[in-house]
């Protein structure tokens, strides 16, 4: 009876003890985000969800991105170009284990990057990898790739989510059950509501401070709004309403971190269809809109303003917005110019997120104001990739393009604004095949001017990029240079 | 009475069979395809045919039509294009919040409805009985999404007692599942408390005027007495059958209020399987649905035909 | 028209009705503000003398956005009440006049398929197919009205087809389409009348529903649905953004619904006994 009672003792004096510990340091967290992944394989589609949730926490490339869009090292330590720039030697860090506790090898780098770039392979961006010719296994811990021409964006090409290195044992099971490297492994996908992730006791690199992940998966802004506010979730990532920020902001209880992303928010022209294949209306266009406007009625004033397809943050950006001022004199004069004195009617279609059906409010009034009538049609992503995208049956449309460095959409003629201009087109191949990074910085900057002096599409805003937290949290990023919730510097301060 | 039975249930099959043929085609002509909005804008044609050969989608309509039709007859509703699920899982796990969302709405409107129709004839031409009327009125007209908003507003934002939305899962027990539950279902109710406690009240009323009662209150019963030893069971059955529309509509008519408080129910899964044009998901949530109208309504006139055999001629 | 005023709910439904309908034809020659044009810098103002409702999130005057959208509601609800009652009625009085025949069955087998799905989604999966439009959201509501109106034709005309006055048309040779049209019709209409305001407040609060998820009359056209679903982000930071269309819904239905308890009383004589 006695030791019974002694027994108790002891273990309500561990319970508390315990319990002090896990005050001094909160190791689990609770990250909300908008939008679900439809499946937990990166490599096999386009939703930026998948690499938000799963992108450095459990998968891994060869390279990787840093918080301000930088490339590092990954899965590999340290890499080889040869002369020509057509072959890279990838040196892999020694004893990387998969989660599964098989050994990450050479081997499933080949398979990861066969896979992505195969006849039967679904990547969504399997761009990335249509320069691999071979990849080589030269021993466990060395992996030989050689393109078929000289690549200065292969390094950034493979620290994309959709270039993560995969185990052929596991990839039957990996859009329900991802098996990656990453310092934190899956545990738990409740669909519709959270996945959850522990930490990676084995982790081959710095191991990750929390122990317990839970990503909430929150779409109505709403929601979002009182699921912060009620301190239901830690942080909220890309926050979905930017009229709410004022609210936090000043609340002693939060942080505000307003990043910025790759999302180019434009006014896409379709520049095959009257009357915007005539230069001067789209110069019209371009000159009949308030960047400024849309920024605050659509964004709170979230947003930096651009004048060309290139993030702000980037060194090589040049700030073109002169070129189109809003000056609606000017443009009611280009558009009597091209012979529309009256103005002219057209399509405005608009994919769901709220910059888009804002902005188009907007831009339509703004629009109207110079003579341009707009029919507004609000689509579903689906309906807008089969109507406007692969379709190409728009006037105009509004959309953020967020992948990173896609200034190369405008060499393809096929591509949904159907911009066809051949000396874009040489001199991006020119940006391609240059490895000097100076020369690179001064064709970039050209191209940037020649886009903007077409006036391919109207340039709006850089997307802002807002994340609220718990205004202990430490370690999260503030900018998206590729969509990711990198987990593993994030730690709690008191 | 077998005859009947038969040709009722033959007729429960023509139409389930019209509805999945309604329901294929008109899916069918959705603009939109899964396989490109799987892949995204940088997809290239030779992974969408992959893809969609993955998916089965290359097979002719008809093959399509008979392998879905095939599957439901064996239980198999498929697999969901996006989730990579079968679909039978995911409507079985949102089934789990909208099930309970039904009931707790329709006992919420009961629990109204009963008394306050009960009270409104009992008094009937005072000025309760036109109270109750006048908020019945209201109730009816005030559209439902609109309270749960002001609802939100002012519990959820305002006083913070119930948060805003979302559904933590019945795994955290079943009083924070209630809660989740507890401002949906009243914005549920409302209307259909509204409308109950009208037929409750019209129904006590018609029956309370019939011979049985006035001689019950011949023999020498209060007009209470009457109504709550005769009239109420006889008024009962107008009532339930009203209960019985409102379950499945509230099953299956939840849906904007599912996107007002973003539960995880199974209108809002058709309405994001629509616009991830994930068909056979939508295609198998709205026959469910409209399998479980049907069932019901054929269990319902066999009911009456039953209890009343003069029926089973008039139809 | 003494008994018409005097009936308790008729007056307040009229006059609630009469307010929004009016609204929304003054709306076509004038209304406070152009609702086109956006002024993003007078943005969600309260309630003032200038703006009696406030200012909306692209800063528009709240009160002419509300008399635009009673344009579009009752011209949605209208429309859908139209087309239920022209496919409807004619169903229902075939439907009656070959009481048992094959035509009969499949009308009302057909009534039943209909019934059976569930509305909202189907209008859900209608906008999916043809795209989100107020003509779009007027036939998604349209089709639900055709069963209503059928049944309610078949069955009233049912037992006007066994009175004697049907009889005595028939054995004066007149075919069952004549004797519909000129007899069973007319008697039915009072009955069309109030299940129509009452179809017509229904409708109204359908395509506030489906605006309000986006799926009905789209941008710049203004929609009290649409409306609440743009403030309600905004709802704690200006709550007028969601109150004032709310209201105007409210209002619009209760009114419809007074009015069409008011009729029904007036109309019909048998129901005015039991029920006051």
């Amino acid at each position: 009876m006695r030791l019974k009672l002694f027994g108790n003792g002891l273990i309500s004096a561990l319970a508390l003890a315990a319990s002090i510990g896990i005050a001094e340091a909160k190791t689990d967290i609770i990250v909300a985000m908008q939008l679900e992944p439809p499946h937990l394989d990166p490599t096999s589609a386009a939703a930026g969800a998948i690499d938000s949730v799963l992108y450095s926490n459990v998968f891994e490339g060869l390279t990787r991105f840093g918080p301000d869009g930088s490339v590092n090292p990954g899965l590999a330590k340290s890499w080889t170009i040869s002369e020509d720039g057509k072959t890279y030697t990838f040196n892999l860090h020694d004893g990387v284990k998969f989660h599964d506790g098989t050994d990450m090898t050479a081997e499933d780098v080949k398979f990861s990057l066969d896979r992505a770039r195969g006849d039967d392979s679904a990547n969504a961006q399997k761009a990335l990898f249509a320069g691999i010719e071979s990849v080589e296994v030269i021993d466990p811990v060395t992996v030989k790739v050689t393109l078929s021409e000289a690549n200065s964006n292969f390094l950034f090409n493979m620290a994309w989510g959709d270039a993560v290195i995969v185990a052929p044992e596991t990839i039957a099971d990996i859009k329900t059950n991802p098996v990656g490297t990453g310092a934190f492994k899956f545990s738990d996908w409740v669909q519709g509501d959270k996945i959850d992730l522990e930490k990676n006791p084995d982790y081959w690199g710095t191991p990750a401070q929390l122990d317990n992940v839970t990503f909430k998966f929150i779409s109505d802004p709403t929601a979002a709004f009182a699921a912060v506010m009620a301190e239901d979730v830690n942080a909220f990532v890309g926050f979905p309403a930017p009229e709410n920020l004022p609210q936090f902001e000043a609340d002693p209880r939060f942080q505000v971190l307003v990043g910025s992303t790759e999302g180019e928010t434009i006014l896409a022209m379709n520049n095959k269809l009257e009357p915007f294949d005539n230069i001067k209306v789209r110069e019209a266009v371009a000159h009949a809109i308030d960047r400024q406007a849309i920024i605050d009625g659509a964004m709170f004033g979230y947003g930096t303003p651009i004048g060309t397809h290139f993030a702000p943050h980037n060194p090589d950006y040049v700030d073109l917005t002169g070129l189109s001022q809003y000056d609606p004199e000017r443009s009611k004069a280009l558009l009597a110019e091209a012979g529309f004195p009256d103005g002219f009617e057209t399509t405005l279609k608009l994919p769901p997120p709220s910059y888009a059906r804002r902005g188009g409010e907007i831009i339509a009034s703004q629009l109207r104001a110079v003579g341009i009538e707009t029919e507004i049609t609000n689509l579903e992503w689906a309906q807008w990739l089969e109507q406007v995208f692969r379709g190409k049956d728009y006037g105009l449309t509004i959309v953020s393009h967020t992948e990173p460095m896609d200034i190369g959409i405008y060499a393809r003629p096929d591509y949904y604004f159907q911009y066809d201009n051949p000396a874009f087109q040489e001199l991006f191949a020119a940006i391609t095949s240059e490895n000097d990074p100076e020369k690179r910085s001064e064709l970039l900057k050209q191209a940037e001017e020649m886009i903007a002096k077409d006036y391919v599409n109207a340039y709006l805003f850089q997307l802002a990029f807002p994340t609220v937290a718990d205004a202990r949290i430490k370690g999260l990023w503030k900018n998206q240079p590729t969509q990711a919730t990198d987990l593993t510097a994030v730690v709690w301060e008191d | 009475m077998l005859q009947y039975f038969l040709k009722r249930l033959l007729s429960l099959g023509l139409s389930l069979v019209a509805a999945s043929v309604v329901i294929f085609l008109a899916l069918e002509v959705v603009p939109g395809d899964p396989a490109a909005y799987m892949l995204g804008v940088n997809a290239q044609e030779d992974t969408l045919n992959a893809l969609r050969e993955q998916l089965g989608l290359n097979g002719t309509i008809l093959q399509r039509y008979l392998s879905w039709a095939g599957g439901l007859l064996v239980g198999d509703f498929g697999t969901s294009y996006t989730y990579r699920t079968p679909v039978s899982e995911l409507i079985g796990e949102r089934l789990w919040v909208s099930l309970p969302l039904a009931l707790y709405a329709l006992t919420l409107s009961t629990l109204i409805a009963f008394p306050a129709g009960i009270w409104a004839a009992s008094r009937r031409g005072s000025y309760a009985d036109a109270g109750v009327m006048g908020v019945t009125q209201l109730g009816v007209a005030i559209p439902n999404f609109w309270f749960a908003m002001l609802m939100v507003l002012v519990f959820a934002i305002n006083l913070r007692w119930f948060s805003a939305g979302g559904f933590p899962g019945w795994e955290d027990g079943f009083f924070a599942g209630m809660k989740a539950l507890t401002l949906p279902a009243i914005a549920l109710a409302l209307p259909q408390a509204s409308i109950l406690t009208r037929v409750m009240r019209s129904s006590l009323l018609d029956t309370l005027g019939e011979d049985f009662i006035r001689s019950a209150r011949a023999k020498g019963l209060t007009r209470g007495q009457a109504m709550w030893r005769h009239a109420l069971r006889n008024a009962l059955i107008p009532v339930l059958t009203i209960m019985g529309l409102q379950f499945s509509f509230l099953l299956a008519g939840a849906i904007i209020i599912e996107n007002v408080f973003f539960l995880p129910g199974l209108g809002r899964l058709v309405f994001q399987a629509i616009s991830s044009r994930d068909l056979i998901v939508v295609e198998s949530v709205v026959m469910l649905l409209v399998f479980a109208v049907i069932v019901v309504n054929f269990a319902v006139d066999l009911a009456y035909a039953l209890v009343d055999p003069r029926l089973r001629r008039r139809r | 028209m003494k008994i018409f005023l005097h009936n308790r709910s008729m007056l307040p439904g009229l006059v609630l009705t009469l307010i929004f309908t009016g609204a929304a034809i003054v709306s076509l020659v004038w209304v406070p503000y152009d609702t086109t044009v956006l002024n993003i810098a007078e943005r969600m103002k309260s309630p003032s003398l200038q703006h009696p409702f406030g200012t909306d999130q692209f800063g528009r005057d709240i009160l002419s956005m509300i008399m635009v959208g009673a344009r579009t509601s009752i011209a949605v609800a209208l429309v859908a009440v139209g087309i239920g009652m022209l496919a409807g009625v004619p169903l229902g009085l075939a439907a009656a006049a070959r009481k048992g025949s094959l035509l009969d069955e499949v009308i009302m087998r057909m009534n039943d398929l209909v019934f059976a799905f569930p509305s909202l989604l189907i209008a859900v999966m209608i906008t999916a197919v043809f795209g989100a439009s107020a003509l779009n959201a007027i036939i998604a509501i349209g089709i639900f009205n055709i069963p209503v109106f059928a049944r309610l034709t078949r069955g009233a005309a049912l037992t006007l087809w066994s009175r004697e006055y049907i009889m005595a048309a028939r054995v004066a040779g007149k075919g069952p389409a004549r004797i519909s049209v000129e007899h069973i019709l007319p008697n039915v209409t009072n009955l069309l009348i109030v299940q129509g305001t009452i179809q017509f407040s229904l409708g109204i609060l359908a395509e506030a529903g489906l605006s309000y998820v986006g799926l009905g009359a789209q941008p710049p056209t203004a929609s009290w649905g649409r409306m609440l679903a743009d403030s309600q982000t905004m709802i704690s930071l200006a709550p007028h953004l969601a109150l004032f269309p709310g209201l105007a819904i409210l209002l619009t239905v209760l009114g419809l619904n007074l009015m069409g308890d008011g009729l029904r009383d007036v109309l019909d004589p048998k129901l005015r006994r039991s029920r006051s």
